[in-house]
């Protein structure tokens, strides 16, 4: 316990992973307060005015219509007609009738608690995932580089409890500032859909599905932080795990992708990390090969599809939380601290 | 006396995938007893701090065994570290944390009551400046801290790899009597250190490494007499017998020069040998000294590491003794 107390006392202290815990929670707030200003209350004033937008619309299209009629008879009296700018009727030029101008496409967006959250879930889970990745590579990476886990060794010469007691002290940090700003997101969203737009229907289901979406997410940012701290430790060096992180994204992510996709392999999707990511917290992730037609029996062509399930993310997730992190328990009972 | 610390036989070999092996330890050997003053001694790159870091469990041997306290280490390490402070090589902390914070959360890690960080610092006279960040320390007082850390426990072993570096003179001769004081009050320390006459201001026994083995121990004077190589300056009470008691000497089985006004005795197990040889024949010695060697010529002597003119020694360049001759003399193992 004492040595948990002063790891954790420890990460508290890390000016590293306070700036970095800082950065998260503003861009949380640029989030929310984004969200804020970009939608509106749609009350009957907002429809009327959407109405007459519609209207006003409407009828600038009739204006254009019989205007273009115009100059195309114009045309077609004085000898130099335009076939390119023209059609050869010149009656066909019509106003588009009233109905396609639906009012609603005039209403300001407006934030629907029950049909945006699940989204706002997500965005949450990815920044506090690059922070936990971040501080978690940090925290014990500059350990290591400093020497000062050698210090500590000194102290406690048992590598195992060492490295476990402070990945422990990180997540705990994590666990805590989760809860915390997972609290304040809701807080914040549920204000922003009462004055911004509307919280109806939100059913206690509908709260149920939130949460286990608030878990998995949770779930993610526990891992980002634990591999981060696993590869840092790995190399020694915060510069490490996040070297290998953008390594793995750029080569192994962007450009995988560009070569899948020149080879033509069918669901290049399939083999990129971020869309395991979605599946898992968004339950389900449809890929559609466009080059495929499965005819149906109206003739129509139907893509082909791939689903990739929850359960694969997780898996996914799980492996690479065991590899990176048993590595770095492997490689910490048998290196040499020089 | 008991034995604070014991190491037979260690080897460490490192691998490197680039430069191949290389072997920092072959077969060495220490003993330090308990209350001394301990110095490690050894030409650069002759395994000192291997050897400490293997004790201390962060790198690990290839073979020897080790014990602290009269435990095996490194099996009992977690037992026993609680006694053991100790700094390693260069003192290395975290740049941004305070004097004050490193030693806190050491303390807390290592169940030490938080009064203590501040007596230790005063200790080694950082109190003034412990509220400050350790990247603007010198190198003298980053060595301060690293001992204040390795005393923060109050072991009953202390372990200083060159503490003395980086320290100035008046730092120099601080820490010199922090150590006499400490080992006045029951502390082992052991010191590593490649500054003669540090070791031998404040030293009671000395165990001198080359080339990863053991080449000298035991108490410094009888280090320093063993490799005056029982060299006796013999004086009579008449110049005009020297001749004589020379003649007497050599037939007795010693090495002798003769000098203007005495005789350089070699050889010989005993000074009382000499006195007893030439009064028989009723010659009287008027002196008989051990010639003197201060510590640094039996250092160079031993590690084959004094300097020649017009050559430039290459730091692997030590002696290597024989891996089965034991470390000479009765003093050894
Ligand atoms: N981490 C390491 N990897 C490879 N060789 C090392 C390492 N540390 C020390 N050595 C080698 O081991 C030998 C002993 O080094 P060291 O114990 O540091 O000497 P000392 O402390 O007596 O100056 C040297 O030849 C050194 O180059
Ligand atoms: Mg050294």
């Amino acid at each position: 316990m004492s040595l948990f107390k002063a790891e954790f006392r420890r990460l508290l202290k890390r000016r590293f992973v306070r700036y970095m815990t800082l950065g998260g929670l503003l861009v949380l707030i640029a989030v929310a307060v984004g969200t804020f200003a970009t939608n509106h209350k749609i009350g009957p004033a907002e429809f009327a005015a959407a109405e007459q937008q519609a209207e006003q619309q409407y009828r600038e299209n009739v204006r254009w219509a019989t205007e273009e009629k115009k100059q195309c008879e114009q045309a077609k009296a004085s000898g130099n007609f335009d076939a390119n700018r023209f059609p050869a009727d010149c009656s066909q030029i019509s106003p588009a009738p009233r109905d396609a101008f639906e009012a609603r496409w005039f209403l300001p967006s407006t934030f629907d608690f029950r049909r945006q959250f699940e989204d706002m879930i997500t965005a949450w889970a990815a920044i506090l995932a690059l922070v936990a990745f971040v501080a978690g590579a940090s925290f014990i990476g500059a350990e290591w580089s400093t020497g000062g886990m050698m210090n500590l060794l000194l102290w406690r010469p048992q590598r195992l409890r060492v490295l476990l007691t402070k990945l422990g002290a990180l997540l705990t940090g994590l666990l805590g500032v989760a809860l915390v700003t997972a609290a304040a997101w809701v807080g914040a969203f549920w204000a922003i859909a009462s004055l911004r737009g509307t919280t109806e229907k939100t059913t206690s289901g509908v709260w149920q599905s939130f949460g286990l979406t608030g878990l998995r997410g949770l779930a993610v940012v526990l891992v980002a932080g634990a591999v981060g701290f696993a590869l840092a430790s790995l190399g020694r060096h915060t510069a490490m795990a996040l070297g290998g992180a953008l390594g793995v994204m750029v080569v192994g992510q962007f450009g995988l992708g560009i070569v899948l996709n020149m080879a033509g392999v069918t669901f290049a999707e399939a083999w990129l990390l971020p869309t395991y990511l979605l599946a898992w917290m968004q339950k389900k992730v449809v890929l559609q090969d466009w080059d495929a037609c499965n005819a149906t029996y109206t003739g129509e062509c139907k893509p082909a599809t791939m689903e990739i399930v929850w359960q694969d993310g997780g898996t996914l997730l799980a492996v690479g939380l065991a590899l990176t992190l048993g590595a770095a328990l492997w490689m910490m009972r048998r290196r040499d601290v020089a | 006396m008991t034995a604070v610390l014991e190491i037979a036989g260690l080897r460490k070999t490192y691998k490197s995938r680039r430069r191949g092996a290389r072997q920092a330890l072959d077969g060495f050997d220490m003993t330090v007893e308990a209350g001394q003053v301990h110095g490690f001694l050894g030409p650069n790159g002759s395994g000192k701090t291997t050897t400490l870091r293997t004790l201390l469990g962060l790198i690990k041997p290839n073979g020897g065994r080790m014990a602290i306290l009269g435990q095996e280490v490194p099996a009992a390490l977690p037992v026993v570290a609680g006694q053991v402070g100790a700094i390693v090589e260069s003192p290395q902390f975290f740049p941004h944390f305070t004097a004050r914070d490193t030693l806190s959360l050491l303390a807390d890690a290592g169940r030490v009551p938080q009064t203590r960080v501040m007596e230790v610092l005063e200790l080694v006279g950082l109190q003034e400046r412990a509220k400050e960040r350790v990247k603007t320390y010198s190198l003298g007082m980053k060595q301060r801290l690293a001992v204040a850390s390795a005393l923060l426990k109050n072991p009953k072993l202390l372990i200083l790899d060159e503490p003395a570096n980086g320290l100035d003179p008046g730092g120099i001769r601080e820490m010199r009597t922090l150590m006499r004081d400490l080992a006045a009050s029951g502390m082992t320390v052991v010191l590593s250190s490649h500054i003669l006459g540090e070791i031998q201001l404040i030293c009671d026994s000395v165990t001198i490494i080359s080339r990863g083995r053991r080449v000298a121990a035991g108490p410094v004077a009888e280090v320093l007499a063993q490799h005056s190589g029982g060299g006796l300056r013999v004086r009579l009470e008449a110049v005009t017998d020297l001749p004589v008691a020379a003649e007497l000497l050599t037939r007795a089985g010693a090495q002798v020069s003769t000098h203007a006004d005495h005789l350089m005795v070699d050889g010989v197990d005993k000074p009382a040998a000499v006195t007893r040889v030439l009064a028989e024949r009723d010659l009287y010695v008027s002196e008989l000294a051990p010639v003197t060697v201060d510590l640094e010529s039996v250092f160079l002597e031993l590690t084959g590491t004094a300097p020649m003119p017009g050559q430039h020694r290459q730091v692997d360049e030590s002696v290597v003794v024989g891996a089965d001759a034991p470390a000479q003399g009765g003093w050894g193992v």
